[in-house]
């Protein structure tokens, strides 16, 4: 006979956990004041990236050489460049371009990182040895060089710019997943599941991978301020798009020559940098900081 | 007719680490009959746990299995590949493991983890299986399993995690289930229900049960036969009526007694002397002569076989054996025994 157990408390309403841990997340972010400021801005960028290059009235590549190297002005708000092009144009468009190769190069970065990372961190041996060993060397060449060394060998374009940072993003989430994953594979649930007769593949993305997302969350936050970084330090040296793309580093590298005259033309590019890397930075450590269970409250 | 479900016979596993190789299992044999309880008793790293793992064949990656057979329904489990192995788990072949708490992924519902095995092994829509699950928690006295079945681990107790934990063992099924120390996370009152419940859902469904525990309470209610396990071995096998009545072994002995018992006056337990041996520095010989009162050169020198006798009972002692010259004293519960050597007809006498 089946018995009832005694000790059936009182059931109540199911939750979701993740909706209900979403929940505290939102709510312990929303603490951090410095998080909330800089997930605004990421917020405000966003929406200028994708809709302003539509509201601008000016031609961001159009050279107007009657007004170049004009200060702020009310027509042009942040004042005009060497071939008189409106800066304050040139730099929303460019913030979609910022924003691809952010977005993307992460991304790219993160899939071959995570993958790399749980495969390691799962088999282990031989293979995480290999693994591991190839990432110790990415990471041993000073960030940018690595970076310079993979587009002068593919060659200047937004396209190669975003395989380079991405290449050079790929270490950093190896090594993070490959550590929560050698802490998940020994909880006995993953021997329970083996014990039913699951695939290492199902193990790996069905049960795995969950488990070790909060981590990748906010490596995938942290990292685009890096790339944009990477990315704008690649342009300036004149290894990123071509121009006369508005990309923000290629603009401060135009720019430099004028700086005695005109430091407008560097100033407002290399605030953007500034602030779109603050913005990333500062949401990044909030959302690590609400993860963190031990940061619970 | 074949009535034997399992059949390990000389089972050998060793792990090979950075201080060489270390033999966890080495040397085990034993039988399940179907329908039947075997009883796995042990100390901690007696070899148990890995030989329940090791007929899975889920050790960990620097484990191998160097030698014997396993053979489940006549055939070899260590000849099928991975795959074929993939198909035998949690379908003709289940386990439960000892600590409910982590068993469950915190990330799935119990009906999501219910329905794994059986989208998998059954090939049920996600919905079919879902009724199922609800019947499953049913049946392992779940109450309320249509509220049960969406909720998370976390939401559960411990001895209802083991529930749930049962429910997913059983949910294709399986001819035999593994169960590795079930029981020993959860306080007295929930360890007799879960006892209880896969005593009645063996009756029920024919299953045949392996049990691994370390405490002859559990073995003695639910096994009908039990190995006992010593330092990656089988020290002695036998049906438990003859193993609690005359265990032979001298380790069984010791074991009995060092365990209170309710029927027998006695003013103190006799503890095993001593230490279980480091598998990495085995004694030569029998590996319980350095703990073994009635150990002799030839105990200390050779390593003595697994002894067989007409009733299918096992024991791995040089006192059984024609080696063995004249009588052995024994004492069992204070009670002083004569343990004969081999060809006496009883093997114990008062």
């Amino acid at each position: 006979m089946v018995q009832q157990s005694p000790v059936a408390g009182t059931i109540r309403k199911p939750v979701n956990p993740r909706v209900e841990s979403y929940k505290n997340l939102w709510r312990r972010l929303r603490k951090n004041k410095a998080a909330v400021v800089g997930g605004l801005l990421i917020l405000v960028f966003l929406v200028a990236g994708i809709i302003g290059p539509y509201l601008t009235t000016q031609d961001p590549n159009l050279p107007q050489i009657s007004i170049k190297l004009q200060g702020p002005s009310a027509e042009h708000w942040f004042g005009t460049d060497n071939y008189g092009r409106d800066i304050f144009t040139r730099i929303i468009h460019g913030m979609g371009i910022t924003m691809t190769v952010g977005f993307f190069s992460v991304a790219l970065g993160g899939i071959i990182g995570v993958f790399l990372g749980i495969v390691s961190g799962y088999y282990g041996g031989k293979l995480d040895t290999v693994i591991m060993r190839i990432m110790d060397i990415l990471l041993a060449f000073p960030g940018i060089l690595l970076a310079l060394a993979i587009v002068s060998v593919l060659g200047g374009s937004l396209t190669n710019l975003i395989i380079a940072v991405g290449v050079f993003s790929v270490p950093a989430f190896a090594r993070i997943v490959r550590g929560s994953t050698l802490s998940v594979r020994r909880l006995e649930y993953i021997d329970a599941v083996k014990a039913l007769g699951a695939s290492d593949a199902r193990i790996i993305f069905k049960h795995i991978l969950p488990n070790v997302m909060s981590p990748i969350i906010v490596q995938l936050t942290l990292r685009i301020a890096t790339a944009v970084l990477t990315a704008s330090g690649l342009s300036f040296l004149g290894l990123g798009a071509p121009p006369p793309t508005p990309e923000w580093g290629a603009m401060l590298s135009e720019g430099r020559a004028y700086m005695q005259q005109a430091p407008h033309l560097v100033l407002f590019p290399g605030l953007m940098i500034v602030l779109f890397v603050l913005a990333f930075n500062i949401f990044g450590d909030g959302l690590r900081d609400a993860l963190d269970p031990k940061m619970n409250k | 007719m074949e009535t034997d479900l399992l059949k390990v016979e000389d089972l050998r596993t060793s792990f090979y680490t950075d201080e060489g190789e270390v033999k966890a299992v080495d040397g085990v044999s034993f039988i399940l009959p179907k329908g039947k309880t075997l009883g796995i008793v042990g100390e901690s790293g007696s070899g148990k746990s890995i030989t329940a793992l090791s007929i899975l064949n889920l050790l960990a990656s620097n484990g191998k299995i160097v030698g014997g057979e396993i053979n489940f329904k006549g055939k070899n489990l260590l000849s099928f590949s991975d795959k074929e192995m993939r198909e035998i788990r949690g379908n003709a072949i289940s386990m439960i493991f000892q600590e409910p708490m982590t068993s469950l992924n915190p990330v799935f519902t119990v009906g999501q983890q219910i329905s794994e095995s059986i989208i998998k092994h059954q090939k049920l829509s996600k919905k079919e299986a879902n009724i199922r699950s609800i019947e499953l928690l049913k049946l392992v006295g779940i109450p309320s399993p249509d509220k049960r079945v969406k909720q998370y681990p976390y939401e559960l107790s411990g001895g209802m995690r083991q529930r749930v934990m049962i429910a997913i063992a059983l949910a294709c099924n399986p001819e035999m289930l593994i169960a590795d120390e079930p029981t020993t996370a959860l306080d007295v009152t929930i360890q007799a229900q879960i006892l209880g419940l896969i005593r009645g859902l063996q009756t029920r469904f024919g299953m045949s049960v392996i049990m691994i525990t370390h405490d002859l309470g559990v073995v003695a209610e639910t096994c009908d036969f039990v190995a006992v396990m010593y330092a990656g071995q089988v020290v002695e096998y036998s049906d438990i009526f003859t193993l609690f009545e005359e265990p032979k072994h001298p380790y069984t002995i010791g074991l009995m007694n060092s365990l209170p018992r309710h029927d027998v006056e006695i003013e103190k337990l006799e503890p095993i002397r001593g230490n279980v041996p480091n598998p990495k520095e085995m004694p030569t010989g029998c590996r319980f002569s350095p703990r073994c009162p009635a150990a002799t050169d030839l105990c200390r020198r050779e390593m003595p076989e697994l002894l067989k006798d007409d009733d299918g009972n096992d024991v791995r002692c040089w006192i059984y054996s024609e080696k063995w010259e004249g009588e052995a004293e024994v004492t069992v519960y204070g009670e002083k025994r004569i343990a004969k050597g081999h060809g006496s007809e009883t093997i114990l006498s008062d």
